[in-house]
């Protein structure tokens, strides 16, 4: 389905994950952010482009894999984003939600 | 002579060491099998042990019984894997060499990861049931315990049979209610995943028996510590669950032995080709089972069908022939849901569990995704045929090592 998003139609997934991440921009990640009631900062910047960079890595992402990464731990960034923070970093980062494996 | 070895004699080690057995000429190949442990344990069987439903000896048996009589036997602890130089160094100074390595090491549980979970309480009020003596310790609490509040926990994913814990809540509501004291007994299942399942369509109807049964679901839940004084486990959240007694799934990983090794991720499950079960580290490694990092569930009818796979591409292997991408993560899964029935799911890597009838299509006699009598003797049928034919790597009838989509009600 389409949304508009930052005054752009973008297509989403019905949980409102990007289904091309061509469509992603800053604006995007911050309007979705905003309908989570997160105000992007530096630091939630640094985690989404890991995040991106892992993505287009292949690396198949975890909540483990992000408090090992050495860009946060994992209790900054639960604090970063409350309320399960792979799965709304991801959505705010443009790529798909983790399988959450098997 | 040639050298095969296989590293442990689990549940896919020993179908390993059959089905090679079969397959390899023992005038040109040596099957080596290596395991510290002299026990076989039946692993589904742990859960029904707390309960009284099975005895402790139900599920052991000696390794040795199971492992074909050409096949070496090493008894011993394997301190290294030289991928380099095609080793393995037991820790008592031994070297053993082999021209293809066959992975089998398992998952475990590591309640070191968090933070209390091995404290002051550690199988007093906190306990696992994914171990022989978790189980066994958990039987005798059940037994003289008088209520409260009891919380079933997953720590992180993926965890060894994704279906147990609510196989276990499930169970544990059925126990109290046969005992005549679930009006004493407050049941909390607590998750880190979003629903009751991974997948979106069982989640559904897990989550609806949970709530038939009075479980209460807690998910979004990541543990960040036990906290032993106050009988709290407490989330990166802040959010809190009290317990009078916790079951909890700790956090699982792959042997010490692969992390000492170097071969693993951040969980030591060792990176693997989800189709043709070769290693990504050496070509002449293979894994299978629970130790492989391949996005399917850990479970015994997995390394089944990966058995099968991975006989032939060995033996593609060792011919030069191209290996088989065959394996499509293939799982069934009987889940207990007490009172005398049982549902059963069929999967693989892209076709989550839906409704349908197994394992003749349009037949059964076992129906998917719906609570049954047969389902339940199926399980219970079960025991019979890991014993008897699942470790000797025969193939069980109707079931194909693919997973069908007949018998299927796919939506798309």
């Amino acid at each position: 389905m389409e949304k508009i998003i930052a005054g752009n139609n973008i297509e989403v997934n019905e949980e409102g994950y990007l289904k091309d991440f061509s469509q992603w921009n800053e604006d995007v990640a911050r309007n979705i952010a905003n309908e989570e009631k997160i105000d992007l900062t530096n630091r939630h910047w640094d985690v989404i482009k890991f995040l991106q960079k892992a993505h287009q890595d292949k690396v198949a992402l975890s909540i483990r894999k992000v408090g090992k990464s050495g860009v946060v731990d994992i209790k900054e960034f639960y604090k970063l984003f409350p309320q399960g923070p792979l799965k709304i970093s991801t959505k705010i980062a443009g790529i798909p939600k983790p399988a959450s494996c098997i | 002579m040639k050298k095969l070895v296989i590293l442990g004699a689990g549940t896919a080690g020993t179908m390993m060491a059959n089905h090679l057995n079969k397959e390899l000429d023992n005038k040109l190949w040596q099957i080596t099998i290596i395991d510290k442990e002299q026990n076989h344990y039946y692993q589904p069987g742990f859960l029904f042990i707390p309960f009284g439903i099975y005895e402790p000896k139900d599920v052991v048996k000696p390794i040795d019984k199971y492992i074909p009589k050409n096949v070496g036997i090493v008894k011993g602890e394997v301190d290294l894997i030289n991928h380099e130089n095609n080793n393995v160094q037991m820790s008592d100074g031994q070297t053993i060499d082999y021209d293809i390595l066959v992975i089998a090491t398992g998952s475990r549980i590591a309640p070191e990861e968090i933070d209390g979970m091995k404290g002051a309480e550690w199988h007093k009020s906190v306990y696992d049931f994914y171990t022989y003596e978790g189980a066994v310790n958990l039987h005798k609490k059940l037994t003289n315990w008088e209520g409260g509040k009891l919380v079933v926990h997953i720590t992180e994913m993926p965890i060894k049979c994704p279906v147990a814990p609510l196989e276990f809540a499930f169970l544990a509501d059925s126990y109290f209610k046969n005992k005549g004291m679930r009006d004493k007994v407050d049941i909390t299942y607590v998750t880190p995943l979003d629903g009751a399942f991974t997948k979106p369509i069982a989640a559904g109807a897990l989550g609806h028996l949970l709530e038939e049964k009075g479980i209460k679901i807690v998910p979004d839940f990541a543990i960040e510590h036990v906290d032993n004084e106050n009988k709290k486990i407490v989330d990166y959240g802040e959010s809190e669950v009290e317990f009078d007694l916790l079951v909890t799934i700790p956090t699982n990983m792959g042997d010490p032995l692969i992390e000492r090794s170097g071969m693993g991720d951040e969980l030591n499950f060792i990176p693997t080709n989800p189709k043709t079960l070769q290693s990504n580290i050496r070509e002449n490694i293979f894994v299978i089972g629970d130790a492989t990092n391949c996005p399917t569930s850990k479970a015994g009818s997995v390394a089944h069908f990966e058995a099968e796979v991975l006989t032939e591409n060995i033996h593609r292997y060792i011919h030069g022939d191209t290996l088989q991408e065959k394996f499509d993560g293939h799982a069934n899964c009987f889940v207990e849901t007490g009172e005398g029935k049982a549902l059963l799911i069929d999967f693989n890597y892209n076709q989550q569990p839906v409704e349908g009838t197994f394992p003749i299509p349009g037949i059964g006699p076992m129906k998917l995704l719906k609570e049954t009598r047969m389902n339940h003797l199926g399980k219970l049928a079960f025991k019979w045929v890991y014993w008897n034919m699942l470790l000797k790597g025969t193939a069980i009838p109707f079931v194909s090592t693919n997973m069908q989509e007949a018998g299927k009600k796919i939506e798309n």
